[in-house]
């Protein structure tokens, strides 16, 4: 092996106790080799699975994308039909959700990161938090069942925009936190000795510094309750036919999936898995924004 | 030996009769705390207006903290606090009823890092006048073109307002910095370090920039290099683990200390 040329030191007659560290320096090399291998080979094996879900997807998703996908109702079982109903419960929920928890999350991330440093309040909220944020989404949908629906008596797109919201503000209040911690202090330190007060430093300087990254978290949480099922199944519910009111149940793809997956309809289950298709599709956009923003955002900072 | 102190009493001689010195800011037994660190030790001195005074010591002797005590920039954290008296013009800007973002409208800071905002050129310099004026959009030109010419940025920047801030180089955006805090038209302004960060070249404009300011304000500096402070200051305090060792005209200071530490400081004997 090449081992011998790499130690152009070496007299001719090996001094006593070369083997044995040429013998160390091989075990060396296999580990790295093995571990290097293990590494590799997980790695494949997680990539593997993302990759055949996708491709199912798109070989069941792409032949039920078409036209009316776009512009027909859910149909009743063996008519045909679209998602139109589904897509616009979805986009209406989630754009409300986000509307009810992007001020709230980005409110309570500012408290914990310029106002309560140090404080009790700020250490219970950051921890209940953290808990929230990996909470599972049914309990939210549940906890917004009983609080929501029972007193009301039926299901809403209220009850569901309201529980994606609950979703959204942990993982925004996380964002907004982290990103305006990011912001050096010295930037803070300059606005105020210009004479700002704090709010004016936040709004005007630090909010301005953090922007791609607050952005980033945003986009983020649409990723994240734009497939959420479960919170919208104990609040939206589902909805066969066209609907906006709010404070009817209403129709979104993630429901819609889970019961077309289910139902034995063969037109049911095509539809199914174009709605899952252009959710990942939309899912992963997103996801791609978020990646472009906060490039942006740090080519900007240097 | 006598030379030396020919020289020190001739300047001595000339600032006393210089008829237009005025005491703008005065530190009177003032006292200094993170937490429960004594970090400056009763501290007398006085700050005169249209002077440069640097404050010279090792790191860790308590210089930047005396600077950031006299706008209060401080206050921003828990756990400090000053104890003593700072009068600007009189007035106890250590009281409590001192309202912050008024005194520090007052008293300008740069720091040692350039810290432009992340906004455009422009902006960066209007954003304090903002704060506290009302001006219409042709005045506000005049103030920012203003700001820039006496930090003589304007001929690098004026073709380029509307880019960010942080497009322009170290120098640059250190400069920029200034023009924001003069932009605001304080009556003292505090400097700190505000050109270890710099290279030569830049240096030497920020140390020009300072000459030029001088005549309008009451300038304080904190410095490592013991030829800027020679090179741009008229008073020269020498600080040493949080304590004032010595304070004087400049040329006194660096030609004939009447302190053994000063002068071991400054031939480089330590620090």
């Amino acid at each position: 092996m090449a081992i011998t040329d790499m130690s152009p030191g070496t007299p001719t007659g090996s001094p006593p106790g070369t083997n044995f560290a040429m013998g160390r320096y091989k075990r060396r090399k296999v580990g790295n080799t093995i571990t290097m291998g293990l590494a590799v080979g997980a790695a494949v094996f997680g990539l593997l699975w993302l990759v055949w879900i996708l491709a199912i997807l798109l070989i069941n998703g792409l032949s039920a994308i078409s036209l009316g996908l776009f512009t027909q109702m859910t149909p009743p079982p063996g008519s045909a039909g679209g998602l139109l109903n589904a897509i616009f419960g979805s986009l209406v929920m989630t754009v409300l959700g986000m509307v009810i928890g992007t001020p709230i999350g980005i409110m309570a991330g500012t408290y914990l990161a310029e106002y309560g440093k140090g404080t009790k309040l700020a250490e219970v909220t950051r921890f209940i938090n953290d808990i929230l944020l990996s909470a599972p989404s049914i309990i939210v949908g549940l906890f917004i069942y009983t609080i929501v629906v029972v007193p009301m008596g039926h299901f809403s797109a209220w009850a569901g925009s309201i529980s994606l919201a609950v979703l959204v503000i942990p993982v925004v209040v996380r964002t907004t936190e982290d990103m305006l911690n990011l912001v050096p202090g010295s930037l803070r330190e300059a606005a105020a000795a210009l004479g700002a007060p704090r709010w004016k430093v936040i709004v005007q300087v630090t909010y301005r510094a953090a922007r791609s990254g607050i952005m980033t978290g945003i986009l983020l949480a649409v990723a994240r309750i734009s497939g959420e099922t479960a919170p919208l199944l104990f609040t939206a519910l589902n909805n066969q036919f066209w609907s906006v009111n709010m404070n009817a149940p209403m129709a979104n793809l993630p429901v819609t999936i889970f019961q077309f997956a289910l139902s034995p309809y063969e037109d049911w289950q095509r539809l199914a898995w174009g709605g899952s298709l252009l959710i990942t599709v939309a899912i992963l956009a997103l996801n791609i924004g978020a990646r472009m923003l906060a490039s942006i955002g740090t080519k900007k900072g240097q | 030996m006598t030379a030396l102190s020919m020289t020190a009493e001739q300047s001595q001689a000339a600032l006393a009769t210089d008829g237009d010195m005025r005491e703008k800011i005065s530190v009177r037994n003032l006292n200094f705390y993170y937490g429960g660190f004594h970090a400056l030790r009763n501290i007398n001195l006085p700050l005169f207006d249209k002077r440069v005074t640097a404050f010279i010591g090792p790191s860790g002797c308590g210089k930047s903290t005396l600077l950031r005590i006299l706008n209060r920039i401080y206050d921003l954290y828990p756990n400090q606090r000053a104890e003593g008296e700072v009068l600007l013009d009189g007035e106890n800007l250590l009281s409590p009823k001192q309202d912050l973002n008024l005194l520090r409208a007052r008293v300008g800071m740069v720091f040692q890092k350039p810290t432009p905002f992340p906004m455009s050129i422009y902006d960066n310099v209007a954003y304090g006048i903002r704060l506290y004026e009302k001006l219409s959009r042709a005045d506000m030109d005049v103030r920012v073109e203003e700001a820039l010419r006496k930090t003589a940025l304007w001929g690098e920047v004026k073709d380029k307002l509307r880019q960010s801030g942080l497009s322009l180089s170290g120098g640059q955006q250190q400069r920029l910095c200034i023009a924001r805090a003069v932009a605001v038209r304080p009556a003292v302004l505090l400097l700190d370090e505000p050109t270890s960060a710099l290279d030569p070249i830049s240096t030497s404009k920020i140390e020009e920039l300072v000459d030029e300011l001088k005549p309008d304000y009451c300038i304080a500096i904190v410095t490592h290099n013991m030829q800027q402070a020679a090179r741009v200051s008229d008073f020269t305090a020498f600080m040493y683990l949080g304590e004032l060792v010595e304070y004087g005209a400049t040329d006194t200071i660096f030609t004939a200390p009447k302190e053994e530490k000063t002068e071991q400081y400054i031939t480089g004997r330590f620090g």
